[in-house]
């Protein structure tokens, strides 16, 4: 028996248990099965029929929409308003522009600095994500390039593609491979632009004694080598759930499940109330409880809207399977990374994926089940 | 129009005309407030991260208070109830006062979860038709609505009396009473959705509880008559504005009740958590003994729990009860044990442990203090006004047709 390499115990845990602790992971888990805690690959398949159902079914706002519902800004220009609203409009906008605005008419303001305060005004007024049209994403997109452009003199690649039709992203995490190196989390932290200051983390990996899985007794920081004998490992991050907590308390729609399934954040619309972050019961959102600081030359600059792209102090963020990546068809960087394997990520629309290889022939479990959350991240041992 | 005018230059007139103390008091809340506008300017300029909350404690002393308030804002029906429809003329010197204290509990309430977002800027995207309201799925957005139509009944009902008592006329009540109705079940409503806000999240099993609405309720028929009582206590000993001993005694009685209720509840959840505890009690276990080694919110909890039983007590006992002191030192007793519980004792546990079990305390910073202390001086500040106002106009001293000759 070898307690570094739990990936064995299991099967041969009934005829020479050397390990009290491998043994109880595996009654465990039986247990779990026989109560109906641990799916079974025919319980996955059904859960996952039903997951495809609903999502081809949609909700009206999965659809990708051609229409264009103008919003916010826009709504502003392109809607006749009625001149109680538009007082209320301008009065809000001054609030917030009069200095920018200011700069923007002053004859001594450079051309940068006037073309800066235009485009921060025209930013301010702009509308909710979802709800533009290609033409107004492309415009916000070229507003948000030129901006950092301006500040910095570097050039940003900002995508805002869509959703590509028949995908439906999945996770599965192999418990017996992870050994807590946290290439990962580093991963993660460099793709994603997330703040260094703070040490935010998306991924975070928990050490559990062998014996338990119990949440409440795993390590969350640990500092020292690993793997730590007699200890496994599992990694937690946002899990997109299908029926997401977080995207029914936003009071503003700043946060929405895409065609695709992943759960984003518009990071211009949020508003900072951190309520998604109370209702998430996977400790997955990260707030900006100040300015996000990143070393200049450390910035990717390969970003995406809903994505990694930089952020500013209070609004919500997480995980996104790395929207830029993953919808020009690579893996997330957490995949990527990891040097056991242990991450597997794919299409659960496309039977041949290896998502799918995994859900049909492992014995995967979710956390927290009971919920009703249906996330779509799946845990499982060889 | 005519009179509309008449009544602000008025109310102006009124409201800055007082006694030396008047004026003390009306410069110490400003002074409160400019401090409060001071903290609150360093905490946009650099973040939420000036105050003591955290990912793992994402909701503090802001949110605190304004929970607490909603529960003070409700308990004004307590007062209008019987006056306009029970028509129990006992409670009608105190009614206008209990709705001058709604709209400042109100007016605290909208402050407190404005400064605790993190894009004030950005709060426009709120109103619905420019914005991007999420009704009726988030139950913020519920409390968003609820909250403003409370402060638009509460603003509307005295008004319009006051303006027809300034007229000298006696308001018509076909047209108030419709107000008055709509606004007890609204009373209701603010106090449900503001419970169901965090009764909704299966992330936080510490709220995620049938009970936790009801006791809302209870706490709040206990803390808003309590806060009631002290303030026509000083009301009476500094204006000649005389509120009968018997409407003090109807609202002890209404305090009464609500706290021994209250108190039910308390022991009902203690049993449930206590009794066989669970995973899911662990944010309880934390709240009163510590878990782990970290007790942060024991030493709030206790004295709270046990001022609520003294105060009840005190309460319960017809001799205590009918004698003025003991009677305000219950009330302030029963007040601040129900704000330790309903703002403190209730938010920050929700938090704690995370979703995976991890203990992250949380102090509030003194930006935070600084920013709630100013907005409490806001509400009082609001509130001296509006009785300022409203005073002279009931007791008569204050009527248009004087205006229209004496001041031109
Ligand atoms: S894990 Fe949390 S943040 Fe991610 S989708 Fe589920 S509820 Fe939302
Ligand atoms: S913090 Fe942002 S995304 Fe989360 S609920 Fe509030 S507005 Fe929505």
């Amino acid at each position: 028996m070898n307690a570094k390499n739990p990936s064995h115990s299991m099967e041969s845990c009934n005829e020479n248990c050397a390990n009290t602790a491998d043994l109880s992971i595996s009654t465990l888990i039986e247990g779990m099965l026989a109560e109906n805690i641990l799916s079974t690959p025919e319980k996955t398949e059904r859960d996952l029929e039903v997951l495809m159902e609903r999502n081809q079914e949609g909700d009206g706002w999965n659809e990708p929409t051609d229409q264009v519902i103008p919003s916010g800004y826009q709504q502003m220009v392109q809607q006749p308003v009625n001149r109680r609203t538009a007082v209320k409009i301008v009065a809000a906008g001054l609030l917030a522009g009069a200095g920018l605005f200011q700069t923007a008419c002053s004859p001594f303001a450079s051309a940068e600095a006037r073309e800066k305060a235009q485009l921060n005004w025209e930013e301010y007024f702009k509308g909710n994500f979802r709800l533009m049209s290609d033409d107004e994403k492309e415009a916000t997109v070229a507003r948000l390039e030129r901006l950092y452009e301006l500040n910095t003199g570097k050039h940003l690649n900002i995508s805002a593609a869509n959703a590509l039709p028949g995908v439906l992203y999945g996770y599965a995490f192999n418990i017996s491979k992870c050994r807590g190196y946290m290439d990962c989390v580093r991963a993660c932290i460099n793709e994603n632009n997330q703040d260094r200051k703070s040490g935010m983390q998306y991924i975070t990996i928990h050490e559990h004694k062998k014996g338990q899985i119990n949440f409440e007794h795993a390590e969350d920081d640990f500092y020292h080598e690993v793997p730590q004998e007699g200890h496994f490992y599992i990694g937690t991050q946002c899990f997109h759930c299908e029926n997401p907590p977080c995207v029914n308390v936003c009071p503003v729609k700043a946060t929405w499940k895409e065609p695709d399934g992943i759960v984003v954040v518009d990071y211009d619309w949020c508003i900072g109330c951190r309520y998604c972050e109370a209702a998430c019961p996977y400790d997955a959102r990260r707030f900006n409880w100040a300015d996000p600081v990143i070393p200049e030359e450390e910035v990717n600059r390969n970003q995406h809207y809903l994505g990694n792209r930089l952020r500013k102090k209070g609004v919500m963020e997480k995980c996104t399977f790395c929207i830029q990546r993953t919808r020009t068809g690579k893996n997330p960087a957490c995949v990527e990374a990891c040097p056991t394997g242990a991450r597997i990520f794919g299409n659960l629309l496309d039977p041949n994926s290896e998502i799918r290889h995994v859900l049909r022939t492992k014995k995967v479990f979710r956390l927290k089940e009971d919920l009703g959350t249906e996330p779509k991240f799946w845990y499982f041992m060889d | 129009m005519k009179v509309l005018i008449g009544f602000i230059k008025d109310a102006v007139i009124s409201v800055t005309s007082g006694s030396l103390k008047y004026h003390i008091w009306m410069a110490f809340l400003t002074f409160l407030m400019l401090c409060g506008a001071y903290a609150y300017s360093i905490q946009i300029k650099n973040g939420l991260i000036v105050t003591g909350m955290s990912d793992g404690v994402s909701w503090g002393l802001y949110i605190s208070n304004f929970t607490f308030l909603v529960g003070v804002a409700a308990a004004a029906v307590m007062l209008v109830l019987p006056t306009y429809i029970l028509k129990d003329i006992d409670f009608s010197r105190a009614v206008l006062i209990g709705e001058g204290m709604a709209v400042a509990a109100l007016v605290m309430c909208l402050a407190f979860v404005t400064v605790d977002l993190g894009g004030p800027a950005r709060i426009w995207h709120l109103i619905p038709g420019i914005g991007l309201f999420n009704f009726p799925n988030s139950m913020l957005s519920w409390d968003v609505i609820v909250l403003n139509g409370y402060l638009f009944i509460n603003l509307t009902i005295p008004l319009y009396i006051l303006l027809w008592h300034y007229q000298g006329k006696e308001p018509k009540k076909a047209v108030y009473l419709p107000g008055v109705f709509i606004s007890v079940f609204w009373a209701v409503a603010i106090h449900m959705v503001t419970a169901f806000l965090y009764a909704g999240l299966v992330s936080r099993p510490f709220w995620n509880s049938s009970l936790l609405g009801p006791r809302f309720l209870a706490s709040a028929f206990a803390a808003g008559p309590a806060l009631m009582i002290l303030v026509l206590g000083v009301i009476r000993r500094n204006t000649d504005y005389w509120v009968e001993d018997i409407t003090l005694n109807k609202i002890a009685l209404v305090t009464t009740v609500a706290a021994q209720i209250n108190m039910v509840m308390l022991i009902s959840e203690l049993f449930k958590e206590f009794y066989f505890p669970t995973h899911h009690s662990l944010s309880a276990i934390y709240l009163y003994f510590g878990l782990d080694g970290y007790d942060g919110l024991t030493r709030w909890i206790w004295p709270a729990v046990i001022m609520n039983l003294i105060a009840t007590i005190m309460l319960t006992l017809h001799p205590l009860r009918k004698n003025p002191f003991f009677l305000k030192l219950a009330c302030l007793i029963l007040f601040v044990a129900i704000w330790i519980e309903k703002g403190m004792g209730l938010i920050i546990p929700g938090f704690i442990p995370g979703p995976w079990g991890k203990i992250i305390e949380y102090t509030p910073t003194w930006i935070e203090i600084v920013v709630t202390a100013g907005v409490w001086a806001l509400g009082l500040f609001v509130f001296t006004l509006l009785v300022k106002i409203a005073i002279p106009i009931e007791l008569g001293q204050l009527r248009f047709h004087q205006t229209a000759t004496n001041q031109p």
